[in-house]
Formats: structure tokens, sequence, C-alpha cells
């Protein structure tokens, strides 16, 4: 019984990590950069809707969408004033940028909010279903439901819709797409806008669990999230998602049967032993190097 | 003027360098509606640079493009798409992780348009729509012999099958003029027949003017109505096929002296 209640509790904290994952996996796959401020997306994400609650009074869904609202244009803004411009730059210079918009967002929001934490209200009741010794809480439900649905959504865009075909296209290649009259900036724009969305979301999620905001929320989630986005296969849709579920099951798993303090230590161990069995990650493609 | 004698191509005085390297220059030709035109050298003499140029892949140091009546400077490579310009690529450029059906779908983006909006609360005007791209997805397919290949991916189709799909991929953004850079390279001469009538097919079937690359002499005499020789960038001949094939020059510059 523990055991399963254990298996819940992982696939909840990996559906979170799936859903920030995915931010990284989609900007991997079409922009090939990896995203280090898109953790600071869900710090602010954090914020908003801690204000929206907490200060403006919001109920829950309106406080959510105005995360989401302020940090799909947040996305979109850091991808045009930051990374637009290096577009032909070298990966390691994008990717420094991105290290550089991550701590200017976490400066700005100690400047403006301070460094003190701020304890997020209770949003989701208390209680959950229980059935013969087992308890899964509300929380864990709703989380693990909105991965799904968002998996469901996502997936429905990415493969039955122009835009998400487009983006397909794209990620495979630019000039061949330009060529087929698709605008390559555009696609970036919206992966970054649903990516930045689906942090808020995450953040909210979060937020309910680990109910404490502050400037470096974003930082581990985030780090989580990426190495979830690697052990998947970074640039595969599913795979973050199966990246994130595995990465929550292993963190609660190595917390409850092996050591608390250990759990991150274990994690990272297993990814490290993923990438050597399988470079690419759990379904990542493999690109045969053309001599 | 006679709408078939209307020039849809008009290239004027198309120079571009690379460095202080000048790889096309004076370059003047033109592709009449519904016409097939070849464009032949020998290697390295700028061909798909030209292509690159109509295509404002490169952007032309000199000259004009005028396409469809409208000089195109300063357009994208986007733009150049929607005004009607599709081409394919001498190594095959598929999308490919994505399926056989999907490859041409991609091709109708800027064509057959509808919002997110539509898309997220499916709208009747987003189901008419993407029923309308698989339905002439569907067509194009059959065309070109792939409707049995629909659900494969692109990558899993042989060589000649994905020449074909680039072909249907570039038609699905509904051409004015297609540029085809080497379409029949690694094809066997079987291949290149099917692919001579194939080409025809198209120009009739679809009404659009052709441009292409191609080593194969076979099929550039057999098929194009004009054809231009460049040689070191510079245009060497221009002429019915017959001219071509006696004039001096074009020999000389392909056999050498």
């Amino acid at each position: 019984m523990d055991f399963l209640s254990y298996l819940i509790n992982g696939l909840g904290l990996g559906s979170v990590y799936a859903i920030i994952a995915l931010g990284y996996t989609m900007v991997y796959g079409i922009a090939k950069m990896l995203n280090f401020a898109h953790g600071d997306v869900i710090m602010i994400g954090a914020y908003v809707a801690f204000f929206a609650i907490s200060d403006m009074g919001l109920p829950l869904l309106p406080a959510i969408l105005l995360s989401v609202a302020v940090c799909t244009v947040l996305g979109v803004l850091i991808e045009r004033l930051a990374y637009k411009p290096l577009r032909s730059a070298s990966a390691l210079s994008v990717l420094i940028t991105a290290i550089g918009v991550s701590y200017f967002l976490q400066n700005a929001a100690q400047l403006l909010w301070s460094s003190s934490t701020k304890v997020f209200p209770s949003v989701i009741a208390n209680g959950g279903i229980s059935s013969g010794g087992l308890t899964v809480s509300w929380l864990t439900l709703i989380t693990i439901g909105v991965c799904i649905l968002v998996m469901i959504c996502l997936s429905l865009f990415i493969n039955r819709t122009k835009t998400g075909r487009a983006m397909r296209a794209c990620s495979e290649d630019k000039g061949a797409s330009t060529l087929m009259g698709i605008n390559v900036n555009r696609m970036i724009s919206i992966t970054f806008a649903i990516g930045s969305g689906l942090a808020a979301i995450a953040s909210v999620l979060l937020c309910a669990a680990y109910p404490s905001v502050y400037p470096t929320l974003g930082a581990m989630p985030g780090i989580k999230a990426f190495t979830a986005a690697v052990f998947g296969g970074i640039g595969s849709i599913p795979g973050a998602f199966l990246g994130g579920l595995l990465l929550g099951v292993i963190e609660i798993f190595a917390k409850a049967y092996i050591s608390t303090q250990l759990s991150d230590a274990i994690v990272f161990a297993v990814l490290i032993l993923v990438l050597l069995i399988k470079p690419t990650g759990l379904l990542g493609k493999r690109i045969r190097e053309k001599v | 003027m006679d709408e078939s004698r209307r020039p849809v191509l008009e290239v004027r005085e198309l120079g571009i360098d690379f460095g202080g390297l000048t790889a096309v220059n004076d370059l003047n030709m033109e592709v009449y509606r519904g016409e097939i035109v070849g464009l032949i050298g020998p290697n390295g003499a700028g061909k798909t640079t030209v292509f690159n140029m109509l295509t404002r892949v490169y952007q032309p140091t000199r000259g004009s493009i005028i396409f469809d009546g409208k000089d195109t400077t300063g357009c994208s490579v986007v733009d150049m798409n929607r005004a009607g310009v599709a081409r394919t690529f001498q190594n095959i450029r598929l999308f490919s992780g994505l399926s056989v059906a999907d490859n041409v779908r991609t091709g109708f983006h800027g064509r057959i348009v509808y919002s997110p909006f539509e898309a997220i609360f499916r709208l009747p005007s987003y189901r008419t729509k993407e029923r309308l791209i698989t339905g002439q997805m569907k067509e194009l397919l059959e065309i070109f012999g792939l409707s049995e290949e629909r659900d494969n991916l692109a990558s899993n189709l042989p060589y000649g099958a994905q020449r074909r799909l680039e072909i249907a991929r570039a038609l699905a953004t509904q051409p004015k003029l297609l540029l085809l850079d080497e379409p029949a390279a690694g094809m066997n001469p079987q291949e290149t027949q099917e692919l001579m009538a194939m080409i025809r097919k198209v120009r009739d079937h679809f009404n659009t003017s052709i441009l292409l690359i191609e080593h194969d002499m076979k099929l550039v005499m057999g098929i194009c109505e004009r054809i231009t020789v460049l040689n070191y960038g510079m245009m060497l001949a221009q002429g019915t096929p017959e001219e071509i094939r006696s004039n001096p020059e074009v020999i000389k510059a392909y056999l050498g002296d």
C-alpha cells in the first residue's frame, strides 16, 4: 500500500516536471537552444498568481489565467529581445545569454518583491480520496489530471493543426520550411508562448504543493525538468512526458526507500546512467552523422 | 499581349558576389507561362546560386528579378513563396521525421489559412479547411503515385519516391513557377523516362511554368522548350534544344578544347 501511495505521489510530482520539461524540449526542438531562463519564467508565474490571489483577491482560475497570460507575453518578449538577435550566433553565445536572462529575472524579482519568502495561499482543498488505507490528495489528482489534459491538447495541436505541422517542419529543416512559405520566426515565437504558458500552469501546481514564493524558486524545478527533458530525449514531446513522470517517481521512491538527503543525487545519477547507455535519452532520435 | 507570351519570370542583369568572388554575373533570362526551361552548365557554373537568388535565399548584388510583373527587390524567402515560387533541392530536403501526408500538408501552410482560435475551438471553418488540405493532399499523392505511402515516414521512402514527394510538396504551395534542382539525379534511365512524363503532366495539370537544372542531357533536350547555358557564372548561350546542341561555344564548354 505504501508502494502505491509513493507511486501516485511520484506521478504527481512528475506531472509538474513533465509540464515544465515541455517548455525546454519544444524550444530545443525548434530553436535548437537550451532556454535556461525557463525556470525563472515559472518563478514569475508564481509571483503573478500569488499577487492575483492574495492582493487582488482573484479566485484561483482567473489567477491562473492571468499568470498564463503574463508568462506567455514574457516568454515571447524574452525570445524577441534576447534570443532573436542571436539567431545566427553560435550556440554558446545563446546559452550564455539564456543564463544571463535567468539572472536578470531572478534579480528583477528580488528588486521588485524583495528576497523574503511569501507564503502562497492554500488554493486547493485539503483531503482527498481514500480507499482501503490509500489516500490520494486532491492536489495530486488535479496535478496528474492537468498533466494528462496538457498532453492531449498538445498532441492534438502538434499533429492536427497546420501550425503544429509547421512547427514540426521547422524543427526538421528551417531552410526548407521557409521555402515552403512557413514563417520560421513566428513558429519560434509560438513555441516560446506555449512553453511559457505551460510554465505558468506548472508554477501554480508547484506552489500549491510547496507554498512558498521566492526569487530563486524556479531554479531547482527548472533544472530537474531540464533533466527530465534530457532523460526522455530532448526535442521529443512524448519524451518530456515520460522523462518528467519517471523523474518524479524515482525522486519520491529515492526519498521513501533510500534517503531524503540523497534523493537529488540519486535522480541525477539515474540520468547519468541513462545517458551512458542511451546518449539520446529514452525517446530521443539518433542522428547519424554523415561523414 | 497574348497571355502565354507574358513572362512569369524576368531576370535582368542579375549578379551576385561572395566576398571578392563573382559567382553569377550579368544574367538575363525569362520564363514564359506554361513553359519548361532548362538551366544547364558545367559543375560550379552557378546554377544552384541562380535558384537561391530566385527564391531570395541569397540577395543578389546586382540586377533585378521581376516575378509575375512585379519587381521582387526586398522580398523575403517567404514572400517569394507566397508570390508563387517553389523549389526542390539537389540533395533531397524532405521533413524526414514527418509522414508523407504531413510533408505535403506543410506545403499548404501559406495557402489555406485559419487562426489558432478556429483550431482551439474546433470551429466548422477549421474542419472545412483541414478537410480541404487533406483532400488536396490526397489528390497530389495520387498524381505522384504515393497514395500507398501516405502514413509512412518520408525518410523510409525509396529514393525515387522521395524525389517525387519533394515535387508534390512544392506543388502544394501552388506555385506559378516551379524550380527543380536536378530532379533526375541518381535515377536510372527508366525512372528518368517516367520523370519526364511527370514533369510534363505537372506543367499541364497545375498550369505552372518550370525552370529546371539538370545534367541528364536526354531529359533536358527531351522536355525543355528553351535552354539557358551558364559557364563560370556567365550566360554562355540561350535557345531551343536544337540551337544549344549545335552551338560551338556550348560544346567547347562541355568537352573542353
